[in-house]
């Protein structure tokens, strides 16, 4: 009877202890950090040091909140509301862009026979795995004044000049689009493949066109994918700073890039900490959605 | 006459999607054997860049820095994202089931220069009340290892979902105790997973510029952020033969150890296969 007691209570630490080891992790260094960077956000400047919120001077307690960063933003300032206004444009129109694209791509996939299908999947995984950075560089190449594009095509005398197309919102689009192809096309080819064919025959079947069995029943049945695909481009989209800051140029405004420079340049912590909340603020809605979906695709908990 | 115009239109798409993202690694290959400092202007054949390199200090050490955090990152990653997949897909009920999915889940698509900006601040603050931590090979392992392992929560916990309940509850009924059933039916079950974890975390650490620019200090110069300063500036011979040294080495890893895993998980399941046959 004591072996008993002894190894529920056992397999009752273990559990314990199984939980406790990622949540004690990610409140530390996730959810933490996010609270610190609220704080800071209105916080004082003394100097280099933040000044704390409350004070406890002479028997008068003190709360000191400072939200001229967040009126600069709201209402000073146009720059940052600018700035948030084309980064939504940007991500929306890159997922778009990578849906239009993507689906059709992870459609085929889907379809493709089925000994070469692991051939193209590797394919597809591959370029996700090499340095995204590197690739990001690499349209710097192509797309430069004298790049690869414009070499090309005034040698076989298309262009007599070359076109400008580096530094443009289009060279950022495409960069975005480039890089977050793959985050469109694996959820959806994930979501396809396991599609139920017999469901397309029937509809074939009760006289559905090709066209119409797909918008009725391919479509809705891949929603999940769909939604998936798109917020693993929209919400980082937003946020991204390494391919404005590479094919961007300075006329592409990215709320990203706008952080990065209160940091490093202006060395404005507390500014940059209001950027960051009201970002935040500005993805916390797909954020819920993506994760209320992640933790439906993994509920597959059984006991 | 109808399936036949589909194939051609899928094949089509399939070739020009694929032709879209290898055009700028093919690129930033051939290019890198190009003599010309101008980089795209072709002058000649040559593997001056590649010599280059090995003179190139700062490429050097940010090279043997970042693999050592990727290392690190890594493994740090498999370890804490098994135990958040166990957690997430074994446990189905208990207090911060929500809020631990969320905090898994939301570093995946979460902007890294929030990620950065906040990890960073806390630590200066942690480091003014403290005197520690410096920034450095640390710090950035940190902030690795958080977005490590939330891509090896999902890839270990998919491959938890889809292994077959009965052989744990098997070994539970056979009277072994929870962490023996975990250490002799479940690890071995689940380790080509915890294999490709490791792989995707390491390149993740490798490549990462946003995160690992808000977490270093002086002296802590990880090689993507040597690569990123110099490719703001433009374009640089020295980073094409850095990037097809990558591109080779990553691929060919990538490629040998997907080849294995998907034999290795073939033997498996034709061995499970016949194991049922027995019983049954």
């Amino acid at each position: 009877m004591w072996q008993g007691i002894l190894e529920s209570f056992m397999g009752h630490v273990g559990r314990r202890f199984v939980i406790s080891v990622p949540m004690v992790f990610l409140l530390l260094v996730f959810a933490m950090p996010f609270l610190v960077v609220f704080k800071i956000s209105i916080s004082e400047v003394d100097g280099v040091r933040f000044v704390d919120l409350l004070t406890w001077v002479d028997g008068v307690l003190k709360l000191q909140l400072k939200f001229t960063n967040y009126r600069v933003i709201f209402f000073e300032d146009d720059l940052y509301l600018r700035a948030y206004l084309s980064s939504l444009g940007f991500a929306g129109i890159t997922t778009g862009i990578c849906l239009a694209i993507g689906y059709p791509f992870a459609y085929f996939l889907a379809r493709s026979r089925p000994e070469i299908r692991p051939g193209l999947l590797m394919l597809l995984m591959l370029p996700f795995w090499t340095s995204f950075l590197l690739r990001v560089y690499a349209w710097k190449m192509l797309l430069a004044d004298n790049g690869v594009f414009n070499n090309v095509a005034i040698a076989l005398g298309v262009l007599a000049e070359p076109v400008k197309m580096m530094n443009t919102p289009f060279s950022l689009t495409l960069g975005m689009v480039y890089t977050y192809l793959p985050f469109m096309v694996l959820p959806l080819y994930a979501n396809l493949v396991k599609m139920d064919i017999r469901l397309l025959e029937a509809a074939r079947d009760l006289g559905a066109s090709p066209w119409q069995a797909f918008w009725r029943i391919t479509v809705p049945l891949s929603r999940g994918g769909i939604i998936a695909g798109a917020l693993l481009v929209f919400i980082p989209c937003v946020g991204e700073f390494v391919i404005p800051e590479l094919l961007g140029g300075p006329q592409t405004l990215m709320i990203g890039r706008v952080l990065w420079d209160e940091f490093f340049s202006n060395n404005d912590w507390p500014m940059a900490s209001s950027v960051a909340v009201v970002m935040v603020l500005l993805i916390i809605l797909p954020l819920a959605l993506f994760n209320k979906f992640q933790a439906e695709s993994t509920q597959g908990g059984r006991r | 006459m109808k399936n036949r115009a589909g194939e051609i239109t899928s094949a089509i798409w399939l070739v020009v999607g694929f032709g879209f993202l290898y055009l700028p690694i093919v690129t930033l290959i051939t290019l890198s054997f190009n003599e010309s400092p101008l980089v795209t202007t072709w002058t000649g054949f040559s593997f001056k860049w590649y010599g280059a390199l090995i003179r190139d200090v700062p490429i050097i050490e940010g090279f043997v820095l970042s693999i050592k955090i990727a290392l690190l990152t890594a493994t740090a990653s498999v370890v804490l994202g098994t135990f958040a997949a166990v957690a997430i897909t074994r446990f189905k009920r208990f207090p911060g089931r929500t809020l631990l999915t969320g905090m898994v889940n939301s570093p995946l698509v979460m902007p890294e220069v929030i990620i950065g900006l906040s990890l960073l601040l806390m630590l200066v603050s942690v480091q003014r009340a403290t005197g520690y931590p410096d920034r450095g090979m640390l710090t950035i392992w940190l902030g690795h290892t958080l977005l490590g392992m939330a891509y090896a929560t999902v890839v270990i916990s998919s491959r938890l979902q889809e292994m077959n309940p009965q052989l744990e509850e098997a070994g539970l009924d056979l009277g072994a105790q929870p962490w023996q059933v975990f250490f002799l039916i479940t690890l071995p079950l689940i380790s080509q997973s915890l294999m490709s974890a490791w792989l995707l975390t390491f390149t993740l650490s490798l490549d990462d510029v946003v995160l690992s620019a808000f977490l270093s200090g002086p002296g802590s110069t990880t090689l993507p952020i040597t690569i990123f300063s110099r490719a703001r500036l433009g374009l640089n011979p020295t980073v094409n033969a850095v990037a097809t040294l990558t591109v080779l080495v990553v691929s060919v890893g990538v490629v040998i150890a997907s080849v294995w895993l998907a034999r290795a998980e073939k033997r498996r399941a034709r061995e499970m296969a016949a194991a049922f046959r027995i019983t049954t």
